[in-house]
């Protein structure tokens, strides 16, 4: 059945890759393309695509430090609003909407070329860029935790208090856990969301695939083509990052096995 | 009788503007089997909740074992270590094999290594009469079995009471023997119990006591005995010939 799935997936794909490429070609009658820029059949297209996917490292590790720093702080950020004391849960709404209104770009900026000035450390571009990632990143994963913890039943919580489990046991043993379980798919989109915002770190001067491709326009002058191929470049880097949402659902979903009664 | 292990005095608790119990007194003895019933809305599952502090009571006094219930979160936890409590919906951890779910409390809060632990486990699922059920998870059971490992979650930790919140409520009929079962053998090992059911003929073998509340209250406390055959108030009488009747 699951390769069956897979299948009509594989055969959905190249529908869309197939008429992308007809309406492309129908388009622009009077353009000269240029694919050789990425060709992998010649010397110059080879070196260009090494030159291109050389950005590669820079994005997976920006995407993954950001990602895996901004689960635990999105957490972190999360459980104040749970609390009983009114000024805690005050920090946490005040966290994530104030966050949450700046948007990507000037919040880089602002780390890069602001905080310096305010208080005298310099950040290298990848380190701002990573940082104004995760601050970014983890007010949106605090609202998911938030929603998250949230659904797990009452009964949970007092089942687990009633067996005198501490309210540290209580949510690292039981309520988080099954809380991680729900929220994946949500935390999914989270992953694939960072891996693209990633791109923005070029404007510091991050040689991250899309500062490659800027560079290399820069050159050849063949915008098209080459953006193109670096927003193919994104899609096989998602498509990667979905799978591995997938995977981890089905393993841990396999894992409590909720379907038998 | 024994001196009291709980006590509950002038016990009070409001749902907003809904008062769940009124000024309610009631001493339960070390070993007593106590059976609460009256009926829906009448405060019975807010009482034992009240004394593991699953709710907050407004008023009154409630002592466990020489403890004051407060605010001081050392009271909590030594009250609810010696407290067991089952629950209408089992509550079991669903993404923890049954083992896990029974051996989970005790290692973390009663510092027990893994395989003390599972020892202990294994001893009350035998007494629960499911030791073969240890490495499933609770969804793969049927709801008498995930009952009777609820008990024997509670069991692991030793407690000196037990609380029953209508244990029974939400299983199908051929699943309610097999919890009763278990109940009735734990009574007659001397636990002392307070259950909230509507299981009357549960109530004539092993209770010591019948409490029947109505609307907050406490209407009657009597020996099954009497309660059965003469209640003394014309609501439990109302109440006993509705649930009694067919």
């Amino acid at each position: 059945m699951r390769t069956d799935g897979d299948a009509a997936r594989c055969r959905r794909l190249l529908l869309v890759a197939a008429t992308a490429l007809v309406l492309a070609g129908c388009s622009g009658g009077s353009y000269t393309w240029g694919w050789h820029v990425v060709s992998p059949l010649t010397d110059q297209g080879q070196s260009n695509i090494a030159f291109l996917t050389g950005g590669l490292w820079q994005t997976i590790a920006v995407s993954l430090l950001a990602i895996c720093l901004s689960i635990p702080l999105g957490l972190l950020v999360a459980l104040p609003g749970f609390a009983r004391n009114p000024w805690l849960r005050l920090v946490n709404r005040a966290y994530v909407e104030t966050i949450r209104s700046i948007p990507i770009l000037p919040l880089m900026l602002w780390v890069y070329y602001g905080l310096p000035v305010l208080t005298g450390l310099n950040f290298d571009p990848f380190t701002a860029g990573v940082l104004t990632l995760v601050i970014s990143d983890s007010a949106f994963e605090a609202e998911i935790f938030r929603g998250g913890l949230q659904s797990i039943e009452k009964g949970q919580h007092e089942a687990a208090d009633s067996l005198g489990l501490g309210a540290f046991d209580k949510l690292w043993y039981v309520i988080l856990p099954q809380a991680i379980r729900r929220i994946l798919p949500p935390l999914g989109n989270q992953f694939v969301y960072v891996l693209k915002m990633s791109s923005l770190l070029s404007v510091i001067g991050v040689f991250e695939l899309t500062k490659k491709a800027n560079e290399l326009v820069v050159t050849l002058y063949r915008p098209l083509e080459i953006y193109s191929f670096l927003i193919l470049e994104y899609f096989v880097l998602v498509v990667i990052v979905s799978a591995g949402v997938r995977w981890l659902e089905r393993r841990l979903a396999a894992d409590q096995r909720m379907a038998r009664r | 009788m024994a001196q009291p292990i709980i006590r509950l005095e002038g016990v009070a608790k409001f749902f907003g503007t809904f008062q769940a119990l009124k000024d309610v007194d009631l001493e339960v003895a070390l070993g007593e089997r106590m059976v609460v019933c009256g009926p829906s809305g009448s405060g019975k599952s807010t009482l034992i909740r009240c004394i593991n502090r699953l709710e907050e009571h407004d008023a009154g006094r409630i002592t466990v074992d020489g403890t004051e219930l407060d605010d001081d979160t050392r009271h909590i936890a030594k009250i609810r270590a010696e407290i067991g409590m089952v629950f209408q919906q089992f509550n079991l951890f669903p993404h923890l094999t049954v083992l896990r779910n029974l051996t989970l409390a005790p290692m973390r809060t009663r510092g027990l290594g893994r395989k003390e632990a599972e020892e202990l486990a294994r001893h009350y699922l035998a007494r629960v009469r499911i030791p073969e059920q240890a490495d499933k998870y609770p969804a793969q059971l049927s709801g008498g079995q995930q009952q009777r490992v609820a008990i024997a979650r509670s069991l692991c930790m030793r407690p000196k009471i037990m609380l029953f919140d209508e244990p029974t409520s939400a299983l199908d009929p051929e699943m309610i023997k097999e919890v009763l079962d278990v109940m009735v053998e734990l009574a007659k090992e001397g636990m002392t119990m307070i259950v909230v059911t509507h299981e009357m003929g549960f109530a004539r073998e092993v209770a010591d006591s019948m409490v029947f509340m109505d609307e907050g209250l406490i209407v009657e406390k009597a020996p099954p005995a009497r309660f059965f055959a003469a209640p003394a108030s014309e609501r439990a009488r109302l109440f006993l010939g509705r649930i009694l009747a067919h």
